[in-house]
Parts: structure tokens; C-alpha cells; sequence
């Protein structure tokens, strides 16, 4: 059963085209790794995937219906999305922000109700960052920053979940944090679709790993098969040679 | 401090400083002669000039504050005010080419008419600039642009002045007074600004999305588009009507929802209903100083004093800022 779907999807925000007829299907739930390297157009189809932008010719589809005909609400409860520079403009409290997250769920003028207020615990626990609750956002670490802007995604509690670069400003302990916390919504029946520029955290924990370059899908497909070697060689102009599935990064112990 | 909280005691200070700006100063009655309709001075100085000059600086300052907590939400910049984004400067050249051609003696409404006509073109001039889709940054620039423009006419409105009076006219109307409150001011800006703040405080939600930037606030189902409609509509409405009938008054919406930022814990949303009663508080105890300071026959302006109080507060806000994020 698909539930996002890019059906011949023509996408043009500059003088040349930038996707020329691309087409790609998401399965209901699974954690799909977006890589390739700088300007492949990885922001751009996550952009296109989360309603925000709009191809030129072509379709995007959510659980069947055309994304361009939701209405704002119901496509931002259906889909949450972490764009790729994870900053707030008021050096608000951490609270407040993971409950912003909230806000497609409201009624006018109402404040949080129970189940908003769950669900705001819910993802900072998942994200490890409760103890942060009264904290301002300013006086984070940027690693610590970058799971609170995780938990403001998670708090939505959308099926979709869209991310983009959400390691980036992350070590690498913390990174395969974030991957096992992906892992876990994937788990529960979400789709999570994240951009990423580590390929052992896309090769480790992926179910589904797409590879793009100049627009391009170039490889698509289970992280052994959409990295192997002439794949890496041609696109990233790297080597593994021991392999990047078994031999990658692993959790020594959970992050707290 | 919650919101709540802090808007009562907002509230409760403007209500204290309203009374202190009815009583206080020479020539007027006690609260007695608010009541009653006897024609004794004292009490013909209370109730039709005070009592409008005091509502009238409570309305002016609540629309000020309000359109400032909007705009610096909407742009996610302290710097951010009514007159960045030129709808005051619009309003004021309204008011101006009423003024030079001599178009406020035909009908008493002309005056504040021209003022809100001059707002409205301005904000369609923003837009025609700005354009939809733009970002907050085009958005300034070109309110940076609408406001040279305006500037710019008036200047040479005030080179071709006919006359010395003419010119003295439009140059203390630019300084900005509640000294020619009347009710007839009062009757006209009420339902203007009153209209821009009831388009304003919807805007919460939107505005504290926005802080997480325009994407984000997308995704969460914020239309911006329309929100910026709202924003640049209920400040049209909010300063142009208060330009129109008190004229320039710069800085209380830069510096009044600076001072209340941190007591909302940094929410843009919640900063809007509390930065309209400061605002209406500032503007009343300014022009309650103004008042008391006017040496005979030679009036203190209400809108030279906010400036030399405002404008040092921006200097060090620019610098405070730019520390903050280089």
C-alpha cells in the first residue's frame, strides 16, 4: 500500500528543469534514506514530498488524494517537516517550542489540551531532551538543539515524517541516536524519509535507500544493493571495501 | 509571569495613568465634573479636552504597540516597526498633500481620511515590491523603499510650500500631537484602529510558528500568505489611523515590544494584546510629560519626545543585536 507518491513529477524553480520526470512511491511505513551529494535535489524532493513546493507539471500523492488539494491543516497533521537550518528567531523555551508542533492540532483561540501536552512529553522522551523542558533554546548545545527541533517534528505526530539533514550539526554518537529514534517511529508504522549526507548511518538503519545526483535517481532500493561499490565510486567517489552495511557504526551503549 | 497576568497588570497601569493624565496639570475639575453638564471651565477642560486627549493616546498607542509586536513577530526582527515598513511615512504623506492643498478646511474628516488613504497605498506599494512568496527580507527592503518614496514627496511637498505657514503646518503636523484631540478625532480613530487590532490579535498562532522560520511555519499549516495580508492590513488600519489624527510618532512599537519580550518568555504570538496596552501607556504618560514640560506658548511636540527617547534605544538595539547574532 503506497502511501506517498510522486507521480511524474516535473520541477522547475530555476531557468533549467531540476527534476525532469521523476516518479517514486513510498510504502505505508519504513525509514527511506535520501542521499547523494551537495545540489543532487535531496532538499528540493523532500520540499516537493512535504507540500511546500510545487511541481511545475506532474503530481504528488498522499494516501491517495493530491497533496495540492488538502487543506494546510490536514496536509501539516498528516505530514510534519524538519527543514535542514535548525534555528528559531526567539530564544524561546524548549517547552513551548516542541509544543509548536502542536499547532495544526488546535482550535481556534484554544490553548494545549491534555492530549497535545502528552504528546509534547511523549517527544521529549523520545528524544531525551525532558530534562531540557525549562531550558531556553539559546543556551542549548547545537547537538542538543537539533533533538529539541527532532521532538518539535515528532510532536506533530504525523504518519508522514519528513527530515532534512537532521545529523547534521550532530556527532557521531548522537547522530546514530537520531537514526534509532527514526528507526522506532518507522516501527510504529510511520514513514519517515530523511536526508542524509552519512552513508554508514543510511547503509546501517535504512530499510530503503534512494540515491540521487543532478536530479537524478541514480539507485534505489535495501542499502546493499542502492550502495554498492560502483554506485559510491561513481557518485561520492568513495571505496568501501570491508562494505557499509556490516561493517558500519554501531551504538556502544544507548544514548540517554 | 504569564500572559494573562501580565496583560491585568497592564491594564491596571494603564487605567492609574489614565486617571493621573485626566487630573493632573492646571485648569482642570475634580472627578466630580466629569459627570455632570454644567459649563464651568474646569469641567469643559476635563471632559472635552483631556478625556478625548487621553483616549485618544491610549488608541493611537495601543495600535503603535500592537503593529509593532505584529511586524517584529512577522519579520522575526526587534528591529522591525510601524515605520520600517513605511505605512507610517504613507500615512504621513497622505496627511501632507491634504495639508498643502489646503483639503482640511473643506470637511473636518479630510485630514485622517488622507492619512489612512496615504497608509493603504503605502501597503499596496509594499506589496507591489514585495510581491507574493517574498521573503521578510524583500518585504523590508522594500518597505525601506516605500518609506524613501514617502519620504521623498513629502520633502518636496514641503520645498514647494507656498508660504511660510504652509510649511509650518506641515512641519509641526509631522512632529506628532494629541494637543488638537477632539472628540471628532476620537469618533474617527476609534473604529480604524480599533479594526486594525481586532485583525492583529488572531495572529498568534501564525506569528509563534514563524519563529521556527517560513518552511517550518508551513508545514505546520500556517497560510502565509494570508497571515501576511493580516499583518500588513491591520497595521495599515492600526498606524494609519493613528498617524492621521496625532501624526508621526515614532518608536513605541520598537521599543514597547522589546520591553515586554521577555516577560511573554519570548513568545511573538502572545506579545501582541500586552504591547497594545503598553503601548497605549507609553503614549499617555508621554503625553502627560509633554504636557506638563510645554513652557507657555511654546508647545513640547508628543512625537520629538518618543524620538529622542526611541531613537538612542534603537542605536543600542542595533548594536545589541548585531553582538547577538552577527
Amino acid at each position: 500500500m503506497t502511501r506517498l507518491l510522486l507521480d511524474a513529477v516535473h520541477y522547475q524553480p530555476g531557468p533549467r528543469p531540476f527534476f525532469a520526470d521523476i516518479s517514486l512511491s513510498f510504502d505505508r511505513s519504513g525509514l527511506v534514506a535520501l542521499v547523494g551529494p551537495n545540489g543532487a535535489g535531496k532538499s528540493s524532493l523532500l520540499r516537493l514530498l512535504a507540500g511546500l513546493a510545487e511541481p511545475a507539471r506532474g503530481r504528488v500523492i498522499h494516501d491517495g488524494r493530491p497533496l495540492s488539494g488538502l487543506a494546510d491543516r490536514d496536509r501539516a497533521r498528516a505530514i510534519a517537516y524538519l527543514p535542514p537550518d535548525g534555528r528559531t528567531a526567539w530564544p524561546i523555551e524548549v517547552r513551548r517550542l516542541v509544543a509548536l508542533g502542536r499547532i495544526p492540532h488546535l482550535k481556534p483561540l484554544r490553548s494545549l489540551t491534555l492530549a497535545d501536552a502528552d504528546a509534547v512529553d511523549a517527544a521529549l522522551e523520545k528524544t531525551a531532551t525532558t530534562h531540557l523542558a525549562g531550558r531556553h533554546f539559546d543556551t542549548l548545545s547545537s547537538g542538543e538543539q537539533a533533538r529539541v527541533l527532532l521532538a518539535r517534528t515528532l510532536s506533530v505526530g504525523a504518519d508522514t515524517i519528513l527530515l532534512d539533514e537532521p545529523t547534521a550539526a550532530l556527532d557521531v554518537r548522537h547522530q546514530l541516536g537520531v537514526l534509532e529514534i527514526l528507526a522506532e517511529e518507522a516501527a510504529r508504522g510511520a514513514l519517515v524519509i530523511v536526508a542524509l549526507h552519512a552513508l554508514e548511518l543510511a547503509a546501517r538503519r535504512a530499510d530503503r535507500v534512494i540515491v540521487l545526483a543532478d536530479g537524478q535517481i541514480r539507485a534505489d532500493g535495501a542499502p546493499a544493493r542502492a550502495l554498492r561499490p560502483d554506485i559510491l565510486a561513481d557518485i561520492f567517489g568513495v571505496q568501501a571495501p570491508d562494505g557499509l552495511v556490516s561493517g558500519g557504526l554501531r551504538l556502544a551503549v544507548p544514548t540517554s | 509571569m504569564t500572559p494573562l497576568r501580565l496583560t491585568v497588570l497592564l491594564a491596571a497601569l494603564l487605567a492609574l495613568v489614565a486617571v493621573i493624565a485626566l487630573f493632573a496639570g492646571s485648569g482642570g475639575a475634580g472627578p466630580a465634573a466629569l459627570f455632570s453638564a454644567d459649563e464651568e471651565l474646569g469641567g469643559l477642560v476635563l471632559r472635552e479636552l483631556r478625556l478625548p486627549r487621553v483616549l485618544l493616546g491610549i488608541l493611537v498607542g495601543a495600535g503603535l504597540g500592537a503593529s509593532g509586536a505584529a511586524l517584529q513577530g512577522f519579520f522575526r526582527n526587534p528591529l522591525a516597526d510601524p515605520g520600517v515598513v513605511g505605512v507610517s511615512a504613507s500615512a504621513g504623506l497622505g496627511a501632507v498633500i491634504c495639508l498643502y492643498f489646503g483639503l482640511s478646511s473643506l470637511f473636518a474628516l479630510a485630514l485622517p481620511l488622507a492619512g489612512v488613504a496615504g497608509s493603504a497605498l503605502g501597503v499596496i506599494a509594499l506589496f507591489a515590491i514585495a510581491g507574493r512568496g517574498a521573503s521578510a527580507t524583500t518585504l523590508i527592503l522594500a518597505g525601506v523603499a516605500v518609506n524613501a518614496t514617502a519620504g521623498a514627496c513629502t520633502a518636496l511637498l514641503m520645498n514647494l510650500a507656498p508660504n511660510p505657514w504652509a510649511l509650518a503646518e506641515i512641519a509641526y503636523w509631522l512632529m506628532g500631537s494629541l494637543s488638537d484631540a477632539s472628540w471628532t478625532e476620537v469618533g474617527f480613530a476609534t473604529p480604524v484602529i480599533l479594526a486594525g487590532l481586532v485583525v492583529l490579535m488572531p495572529l498568534a498562532r501564525g506569528l509563534d510558528a514563524l519563529g521556527l522560520g517560513e518552511d517550518t511555519a508551513r508545514s505546520l499549516g500556517i497560510g502565509l500568505g494570508r497571515l501576511r495580508l493580516a499583518v500588513v492590513l491591520g497595521t495599515a488600519l492600526a498606524v494609519g489611523g493613528g498617524v492621521a489624527v496625532a501624526g508621526a510618532i515614532g518608536f513605541v512599537g520598537l521599543v514597547v515590544p522589546h520591553i515586554l519580550r521577555p516577560l511573554v518568555a519570548w513568545r511573538a504570538g502572545a506579545l501582541i494584546l500586552p504591547s497594545a496596552l503598553g503601548g497605549a501607556v507609553l503614549i499617555v504618560l508621554a503625553d502627560l510629560a509633554t504636557r506638563l514640560l510645554s513652557g507657555p506658548g511654546i508647545p513640547l511636540y508628543l512625537g520629538v519626545l518618543t524620538a529622542l527617547i526611541g531613537a538612542p534605544f534603537f542605536l543600542w538595539l542595533v548594536r545589541h543585536t548585531q553582538r547577538r547574532a552577527p
